[in-house]
């Protein structure tokens, strides 16, 4: 359980660019952020340091939980759930072996519960090459759920979702809020959670 | 399923679904082995005494076949940013998938075999050498091109690069498997050269996952 | 450590080699001469006759060959480890110059030994091992060439050498052993005569200063190259 995440002065860069710098915001259990900006501003790479994939050229990320704090990039990626432009998944795979695969990666046992969640129960056994884009997005905030991570870092969540499927993802991210989760999106529309707002 | 049987079961399963898993590699080993002849001419003689390096050689290079693919699948599709971020580290993941390509394409080659050295006129002693050199030394070549591999898994043609990386870097095993099976057509011990297999197979597989970590760590911060 | 860092700025490297280059080039050009002309005038070997002078000229190739796989791992250290900034594009300017020389060792390996052996190549232990270091050299540039991303092809190319480098005694260690089971020929053994020593260091040092000399140099174009990037990237 994360009570909150820290950005103290983060400055990130790729290659010679600067993309931003002195970048500093706070996010507590309960809260989202929605991070916003024009393509190429630095969104993804700024959800890619906070999950620890890139380290940041200047300033710290700090992670408060029940037992301390977690400065480390790779030890804080154990705490986030990640929806990224890809979906990972693989088209051999059939959803419920998807969903197992990761459910026994991550260490948790809800595959059924999530697939009924988002609304594929009926696509089971189906071999994911067969889903179509809104499927395989449905499909990924299953994966999402069974993950069991609280820090959710999302890039882009409505994308590639009709009306249906985004109502669905604004309720699963007030569910997740909602039960003490901590929300951090890239997005070019709103969250509609009440949240706060970051345009790098 | 801890999670490292998982992703290497996973592994399995996808290498067996796409392109018929072993088959390829299989296939492959076994054309080599056919075409050699036709090369060189069908005197027993001469097939029994190259029958260790040109069947080394035909097995490293199938096994090289579905290597580029080992982390570029994973990388390209967005799984290897959400196996990177669940409780396995970045050393197993590798180390698994240096198992479950071993498990599909390195052991199917070992146990074509000795087929293939039927086909060559080899003398039980030594096709039972080349099985055993095959069963050592085909884990460091999975090992070795998990490195290559790694190096090379942003790149969209770098199957052609891959090869030119790690080849070199397999001539030891090509040299004391191959040489092992010489030494005992040769009415020698091949003991030595399996032992000196041995070793750089053990060393191969238990640094290669820290390397191939380094690379895949390397290619997901950007 | 921190004289290293100083000179990784560079700016501080420009000025560094506008006095140590002309320096540098004047001596290669000194000893490379005078080795020529000593390696050309020694008494032939009781062995070898007058091929002798192949060695002076063959030898040092290699080492140098040799020694540029270190000098390019060692750069990758410091970049992997301290990011030493300048050490990426150090090891990337070595790495065609090592090349060039192992070539350089396996012409020379192949004529010296054709009057020995009756032909130019006959998997010599010492000779295939060179080769072996060849495609090392040439799948290490093909990496670099390959990533688009400079930082990243940096990045890697050095974790590839790192690991060629500790692989290379080992493929060295496993060629030797493969040339006894099969009993090939041997170019040289042994020691070296001392009337043999001046021109075979002086061809040593010459090399080694060659080496040097052209390393900055493309250092010096790499740094160059950027700047003018960077220039018109912003213009």
């Amino acid at each position: 359980m994360i009570s909150s995440l820290t950005a103290e002065n983060l400055a990130c860069a790729r290659g010679e660019r600067k993309l931003f710098e002195q970048l500093s915001f706070r996010v507590t259990a309960g809260q989202a952020l929605a991070v916003e900006g024009a393509n190429g501003a630095g969104k993804t790479s700024l959800l890619r340091m906070i999950a620890g994939f890139l380290s940041p050229a200047d300033g710290r990320l700090v992670v408060k939980t029940a037992t301390g704090e977690i400065t480390d990039g790779e030890e804080r990626g154990k705490l986030v759930g990640w929806l990224g432009h890809h979906d990972g998944l693989k088209p051999q795979l059939t959803v419920i072996e998807q969903l197992h695969f990761y459910a026994a990666l991550y260490g948790t046992a809800s595959e059924r519960a999530m697939l009924d969640r988002v609304g594929l129960t009926r696509q089971a056994d189906l071999p994911c090459r067969y889903l179509s884009a809104g499927q395989r997005r449905r499909l990924a905030l299953a994966r999402l759920l069974v993950s069991g991570r609280s820090l959710w870092l999302l890039d882009e969540p409505f994308a590639a979702l009709d009306a249906a499927g985004q109502s669905l993802v604004g309720q699963l991210m007030a569910r997740h809020c909602g039960s003490g989760g901590i929300i951090i999106a890239a997005t070019h529309d709103p969250l509609g959670l009440g949240n706060e707002s970051l345009k790098l | 399923m801890s999670p490292f049987l998982t992703l290497l079961t996973r592994d399995i399963k996808l290498a067996a679904r796409s392109g018929g898993g072993a088959a390829l590699a299989l296939s492959f080993f076994a054309l080599v082995a056919t075409l050699m002849p036709l090369g060189v001419g069908a005197d027993l003689k001469l097939l029994a005494r190259i029958a260790g390096g040109v069947l080394w050689v035909g097995a490293v290079l199938a096994a090289l076949l579905s290597l580029d693919r080992l982390f570029q699948g994973d990388f390209e599709d967005g799984s290897l940013e959400l196996i990177a971020l669940s409780p396995l580290s970045l050393e197993m993941t590798s180390f698994a998938k240096i198992a479950a390509h071993w498990l599909s394409t390195g052991l199917p080659l070992t146990l074509l075999s000795p087929l293939l050295a039927l086909m060559f006129n080899l003398a039980p002693a030594p096709m039972a050498i080349l099985f055993v050199s095959l069963l050592l030394g085909t884990p460091a070549v999975s090992a070795v091109g998990a490195i290559g591999a790694s190096l090379t898994l942003s790149l969209k043609r770098g199957g052609l690069i891959l090869p030119l990386i790690i080849l070199p870097l397999l001539a030891p095993v090509v040299i004391f498997g191959a040489g092992a099976v010489a030494a005992v057509s040769d009415g020698m011990a091949g003991t030595g050269a399996l032992e000196l297999l041995g070793a750089f197979a053990v060393a191969a597989v238990l640094l290669s996952p820290f390397a191939a970590a380094a690379s895949v760590r390397l290619n997901l911060g950007n | 450590m921190n004289w290293l860092f100083k000179y990784a700025n560079p700016h501080n490297f420009m000025r560094l080699s506008n006095v140590v280059l002309p320096v540098a080039a004047i001596a290669t050009v000194l000893c490379l001469v005078a080795g020529l002309y000593f390696s050309f005038s020694v008494p032939p070997d009781y062995q070898q006759g007058t091929t002798i002078t192949l060695l002076f000229i063959h030898v040092p190739a290699d080492l140098v060959a040799m020694a540029a796989y270190v000098v390019i791992a060692v750069c990758s250290l410091l970049s992997l480890v301290w990011r030493h900034p300048l050490s990426d594009t150090a090891a990337r300017a070595a790495a065609p110059l090592g090349a060039v020389f192992t070539v350089l060792g396996l012409i020379t390996g192949a004529l010296w030994g054709k009057p020995m052996w009756g032909t130019y190549w006959v998997w010599d232990a010492r000779l295939t091992s060179f080769l072996l270091l060849l495609f090392l050299y040439l799948g290490y540039m093909a990496l670099w060439n390959a990533i688009e991303d400079e930082v990243r092809a940096g990045r890697a190319a050095a974790i590839l050498a790192m690991i060629s480098v500790v692989n290379i005694p080992i493929i060295k260690f496993s060629v030797d052993w493969w040339s006894t089971l099969h009993q090939g020929e041997t170019i040289m053994a042994g020691k070296l005569a001392p009337v043999y020593l001046p021109p075979f260091l002086l061809m040593m040092a010459g090399y080694m200063l060659l080496f040097l000399t052209l390393w900055m140099m493309r250092i010096r174009t790499a740094i160059v190259e950027r700047r003018a990037r960077n220039l018109m990237v912003s213009a």
